[in-house]
């Protein structure tokens, strides 16, 4: 059912392709372990564990990929898109590069302003960012939690987006961020 | 989903034909039908509830009688009522500052730094085990010292003791049960003695803990008296053995029972007297391990390990002044048992992570709240 087929200039890059999908799975890892930590006291240490290092990996990830992006050629986007969904579709890749910056950051500040060793793995920690301060903290903390619900939400409208241009406009938007071989609709 | 036959043409077999730019003919796909456009746009519904929901499901929000940090949190609210600025639990108290003397003996069980020998900064608190931060002082509250080693290498070590031997209670879900079933009946002001039977008689472990914290009667006050540990650590050392260790702070001055002259009239005797002391003399304690043997339990602080496991002395604490919470950067401390070094790991005790979690709630809590006055003032511990 693909409309449109895709050729190399229609296609992201293979780097951010590539960084893009790594990056999906990462964040969504992310947003699970998230809202399961916050919930759990069993499983909390374990989870946390992995967050913090993970949030540090994202960060890391999403500034090779606005730099990568900046050196890149994008494709069009699909003559099926008027001008006002192009302008939200690239509004919305403002906010999700946005918060995938800001929401490690704030996670990082809001660590460094309690003074909680913020560690990586074994004896590998951060420093901190921010003064000391718990006021400072508990503001941070929830603007933390703020801003993962706003990516939650952001990613739940970006999947929605590209499956109704997959399953009903049918012109090949997905296809632009797919390996060569495979086809989507 | 592969391509209708309509669009096999304008397969790309070659990625070298992008470079001829021969942009595909646009083909319009054939116009859905409405069924099939509204089965779809269904779908893509469902979908989007489906991640929603697996996400709040995730967060505990379809199982409202699962213990959660918060609802721990807000257990302890109930039974105490907020007050602001305070710890949920342990909300009574004073800090304190001073060193970690390390003798070296315990770098054979962990690669930790503060093992070392060596002198290490630590800070610290001493609280009483309840969620009021005005209670009048008494022997039979649990007493408790919060201590926070700050390694040279930037690593910290917090660890979180009391003055009871064993834990009450082997999980956080008896923990809360317990907590509901002390519950002060609103007419008699005294919790229902049925309701506490029914925990004991359905906690055995919670029973025979108690028997064996009724067997250590309570010092005379904060600084004779050993702090434990409780919970079982890993320790790995440099060659990457592990062991299972708990830990106890002895104190170097005699332990001295507490008794019934002591002066219970004046609300803070036992903060006022742990001032007097340390404007005295320094306070110390010897750090000692205790190793475990293949089949002691390391999952369930409510059990002693045998008499005669190996105890090894690693170094002196030494606590040589005392400052009130208003002051002190001791009071935004969350000493959270699970901050620690690399050499030391938590082991499976169930009572770790929930600790880990309920603590980080309750400061999460406080750090946002006004700060009140602490009930041991500045001017009080300068006397």
């Amino acid at each position: 059912m693909s409309a449109a087929t895709t050729t190399d200039r229609q296609r992201f890059p293979g780097s951010m392709r590539f960084l893009h999908w790594l990056m999906a799975v990462l964040v969504l890892t992310m947003l699970g372990i998230g809202i399961a930590m916050v919930a759990s006291l069993g499983d909390y240490h374990s989870l946390v564990s992995i967050h913090r290092p993970l949030g540090i990996a994202i960060l890391i990830l999403v500034v090779i990929r606005f730099v990568n992006r900046q050196f890149s050629t994008l494709p069009p986007f699909p003559p099926t898109m008027s001008s006002q969904e192009r302008f939200v579709a690239h509004a919305s890749e403002v906010l999700l590069y946005t918060l995938l910056f800001v929401l490690p950051l704030v996670g990082w500040g809001m660590l460094s302003a309690a003074r909680y060793p913020i560690v990586l793995f074994g004896s590998l920690h951060l420093f901190p960012i921010l003064p000391h301060s718990v006021m400072l903290y508990a503001v941070l903390r929830k603007t933390h939690t703020f801003l993962a619900y706003l990516l939650f939400l952001a990613f739940v409208a970006h999947f929605g987006a590209i499956l109704f241009h997959t399953l009903i406009v049918r012109d090949g938007l997905l296809s632009r961020m797919l390996p060569r071989r495979a086809r989507a609709g | 989903m592969a391509p209708s036959g309509a669009n096999q043409e304008a397969k790309i077999t070659n990625g070298r034909e992008s470079l001829n730019k021969t942009t595909p003919v646009e083909k319009r796909p054939e116009p859905l039908t409405t069924g099939s456009r509204f089965a779809r746009l269904t779908s893509i519904g469902v979908l989007l509830l489906g991640v929603v929901a697996g996400f709040l499901y995730l967060g505990g929000w379809f199982s409202p009688q699962k213990l959660t940090p918060a609802r721990f949190a807000d257990e302890f609210e109930r039974v105490n009522s907020i007050h602001s600025g305070f710890r949920r639990n342990h909300a009574k108290g004073v800090c304190v500052r001073g060193f970690f003397d390390s003798n070296g003996q315990g770098s054979r069980l962990s690669k930790a730094v503060v093992f070392q020998s060596g002198r290490v900064p630590v800070i610290g608190r001493f609280s009483l085990g309840n969620g009021d931060p005005h209670s009048t002082d008494a022997l039979s509250t649990v007493r408790g010292l919060g201590l926070q080693f700050s390694l040279p290498d930037g690593e910290q070590w917090r660890t979180a003791m009391v003055n009871l031997p064993v834990f009450p209670f082997k999980d956080p879900r008896a923990f809360y049960d317990n907590m509901v079933a002390s519950q002060r009946d609103p007419n008699t002001h005294q919790p229902d003695p049925a309701k506490g039977a029914a925990f004991l008689g359905s906690h055995p472990e919670t029973a025979r803990a108690i028997a064996i914290i009724k067997s250590h009667p309570p010092s005379s006050g904060f600084d004779n008296t050993a702090y434990y540990g409780l919970n079982a650590f890993q320790f790995v050392n440099a060659s990457g053995a592990s062991a299972y260790v708990r830990w106890t702070l002895a104190p170097v001055r005699p332990y001295e029972a507490g008794t019934a002259a002591s002066p219970e009239n004046d609300k803070n005797f036992l903060f006022d007297g742990l001032i007097a002391s340390i404007h005295q003399h320094p306070l110390q304690w010897h750090l000692v391990l205790t190793v475990a043997q293949s089949g002691d339990p390391t999952d369930d602080a409510t059990i002693p390990w045998p008499e005669g496991r190996e105890q090894v002395d690693v170094g002196t604490l030494t606590l040589d002044s005392v400052e009130s919470e208003e002051t002190s950067p001791a009071r935004d401390i969350n000493f959270d048992p699970l901050v620690l070094p690399a050499g030391i790991a938590p082991s499976d005790d169930p009572l770790l992570s929930a600790r880990s979690a309920v603590y980080s709630q309750s400061f999460t809590r406080r750090a946002g709240e006004t700060k009140e006055p602490s009930e041991i003032t500045p001017s009080e511990v300068r006397k």
